[in-house]
């Protein structure tokens, strides 16, 4: 869904005297609730399992009330860092098995992801030894260079 | 029109760009290295992509990673700036071919024009005056090249073809250093741009540099947009820009401007551009042509009333020019100093923090410059720092309110050539105007340097 779509949504929600609003549309669908004097985002029934980032500003309550998608604390361990521009993958190609999970055990060179850019796919390799703590990115998503992808502990 | 652009630089020309967007509605991209990441511009755009570490080769001059950002945002067009890959034809091509309007010409004239014997061959053709010398480069034989040079008449300046912007030149007064000249400069030609070709000019002695703005649509209009004195200079790098160039005869700019006007469309010419010239004894000589926006193009936009960026955005969309060449009028004058991070007198590179920063403001002054308080000068890249620039109703009215505009100015935490500006603002012959090329370094030489 269209986040620009969900921000007039929820702006509308928080202007009128609204208490809550279900849209669908097709497959997806939005439900936003108003409770009390601050405006909270309730999560989204979207079937690609949106996640709202920013809290609803709210008037009164300051903005840290509820459900902010918290800042991860400082990673503990080594980050293996995007070398460059373009879009990571999980896996060599879509359906396929992902190259490592949370949890694997990984050594220094293993394939950790791929980054595709300009139509070429670039074998992403870990850098250290270790165990894969944490994967900070999702399948799909546009990194820049320097980005944390992953935390190996 | 584009409503995504992405914007290939840094510096004070990226929130230039950066603006003619956001005032167009049109959303940016600016991409970054990881020493940007704190730039102003980067955190007004609507996307950022970091994409590489601080060195430019990694970075800014990095064309697959420039492209790739251009891919993941979805971005329409790249607008290049000025320096870096705004006059490389392999990059235009490459963004084409990747499916993104390049905003300047098309990659086949920035090959022409790059290349500075066939842009020289290009412009004789197309009736563009020329400086007098050889119409190829250089041979091997001495001898040849000898009578060249008699034929020409001493002194001549060897230029390397692949060269520009002052980089790659030899002035030779007798033929005994002759030889020798031609050997260095070939050599270092194909150190510095891989191409060890060198051309042959008479060396004008006491020219001043005049230049033409010129802006052209896809659909063969072409207009001149009056010109610019850049005499002031240091080592080839302009430090003063002042439009229109004083102690000019009216019929003269006209007569140069159509003539260039005219090369645009005989070579196709799309966007914006510059066309260079030595003038010397009322006489206009080509010297090279830049195929893209100038670090000085503040001063035509304060006296024609024009926004250059916004035209190349549309040019570059596809929009006829609806402007006509009468409806083009110079009025006032206009005067930019680059203030640059560097020591006002022995020119060393002043990077660091700026602890305290103070921009003038007022009646006809306007400032660009990506600087703030607090900003972080980092060590990588140029040391221009922003322009000030000042317009008046005349040539003295300019002159003056830049006087107060860098009184001022305050810029702590780092060396900038702000006391250098002053000192020249105040300069009896700048003040009469017509000074030459060599003027400023000439007076830095006799300069009793403040300790």
């Amino acid at each position: 869904m269209d986040l620009r779509k969900l921000k007039t949504l929820i702006d509308l929600v928080q202007q009128s005297g609204i208490a809550e609003l279900e849209i669908t549309e097709g497959e997806e669908k939005v439900r936003i609730s108003r409770f009390g004097q601050g405006a909270a985002a309730a999560p989204l029934a979207a079937p690609q399992q949106i996640v709202m980032a920013a809290p609803l500003p709210a008037q009164e309550a300051a903005a840290d009330s509820g459900s902010s998608a918290a800042e991860p604390a400082p990673p503990a361990g080594h980050v293996v860092k995007s070398p460059m521009v373009g879009t990571f993958y999980r896996s060599s190609a879509p359906g396929a098995k992902p190259f490592v999970e949370v949890g694997q055990p990984i050594k220094t060179g293993d394939t950790v992801c791929i980054i595709e850019a300009m139509k070429l796919l670039n074998e992403i390799e870990a850098d250290s030894d270790g165990v894969i703590k944490e994967i900070l990115v999702e399948n799909g998503q546009p990194v820049e260079y320097g980005q944390p992808l992953f935390i190996i502990g | 029109m584009f409503e995504k652009i992405l914007i290939a630089n840094r510096g004070e020309i990226a929130l230039r760009i950066q603006r003619a967007c956001r005032e167009m509605g049109i959303k940016t991209v600016v991409v970054h290295s990881e020493a940007d990441a704190d730039a102003k511009y980067v955190r007004l755009a609507d996307e950022s992509v970091c994409i590489g570490p601080a060195p430019s080769a990694l970075s800014y001059l990095n064309v697959p990673a420039i492209i790739s950002a251009a891919e993941v945002t979805d971005a329409e067009a790249i607008h290049p700036g000025y320096g870096f890959l705004s006059e490389n034809a392999d990059f235009a091509e490459r963004v084409e071919q990747s499916g993104f309007s390049f905003i300047g010409p098309r990659a086949e004239t920035i090959r022409l024009m790059g290349d500075k014997v066939s842009a020289k061959n290009a412009m004789k053709k197309a009736g563009v005056p020329v400086v007098p010398g050889m119409d190829g480069a250089l041979t091997e034989d001495s001898k040849e090249v000898s009578k060249l040079a008699r034929q020409i008449g001493y002194p001549v300046i060897i230029k390397a073809a692949g060269g520009g912007g002052g980089r790659g030149m030899r002035v030779v007064h007798t033929e005994a250093a002759l030889m020798n000249a031609v050997n260095t400069t070939r050599a270092e030609a194909q150190a510095a741009f891989g191409n060890p070709a060198v051309y042959m000019e008479k060396y004008l002695e006491k020219p001043r540099h005049i230049e033409i703005q010129v802006m052209a649509d896809k659909h063969r209009n072409a207009l001149f947009l009056g010109d610019r004195d850049c005499s002031m200079q240091r080592r080839h790098q302009k430090i003063i820009e002042e439009a229109p160039a004083p102690l000019l005869n009216d019929k003269a700019r006209i007569r140069i401007g159509e003539r260039c006007a005219e090369a645009c469309r005989k070579i196709g010419y799309e966007g914006a551009g510059t066309f260079e010239f030595l003038y010397e004894k009322g006489e206009f000589y080509f010297i090279e042509m830049n195929t893209r926006l100038q670090v000085e193009h503040p001063v035509t936009e304060m006296v024609t009333g024009l926004d250059l960026v916004q035209l190349q955005i549309r040019i570059a969309a596809g929009e006829k020019l609806t402007l006509r060449q009468k409806d083009v009028i110079l009025r006032g004058h206009a005067i930019e100093c680059r203030v640059n991070a560097e020591d006002p007198y022995k020119f060393t590179p002043s990077p660091g923090r700026i602890t305290s920063l103070h921009m003038p403001g007022g009646p006809g002054i306007r400032v660009d410059s990506h600087a703030y308080n607090g900003y972080f000068v980092p060590p990588h890249y140029d040391s221009l720092l922003g322009k000030i620039i000042a317009y008046g109703d005349t040539r003295e009215q300019a002159m003056a309110r830049l006087q107060v505009a860098l009184s001022e100015t305050i810029v702590d935490g780092i060396k900038t050539n702000l006391p250098l500006h002053r000192d020249l603002l105040g300069d009896a012959a700048f003040l009469r105007g017509g000074t030459t090329i060599h003027y400023l370094e000439e007076r830095l030489a006799k300069l009793t340097r403040p300790e």
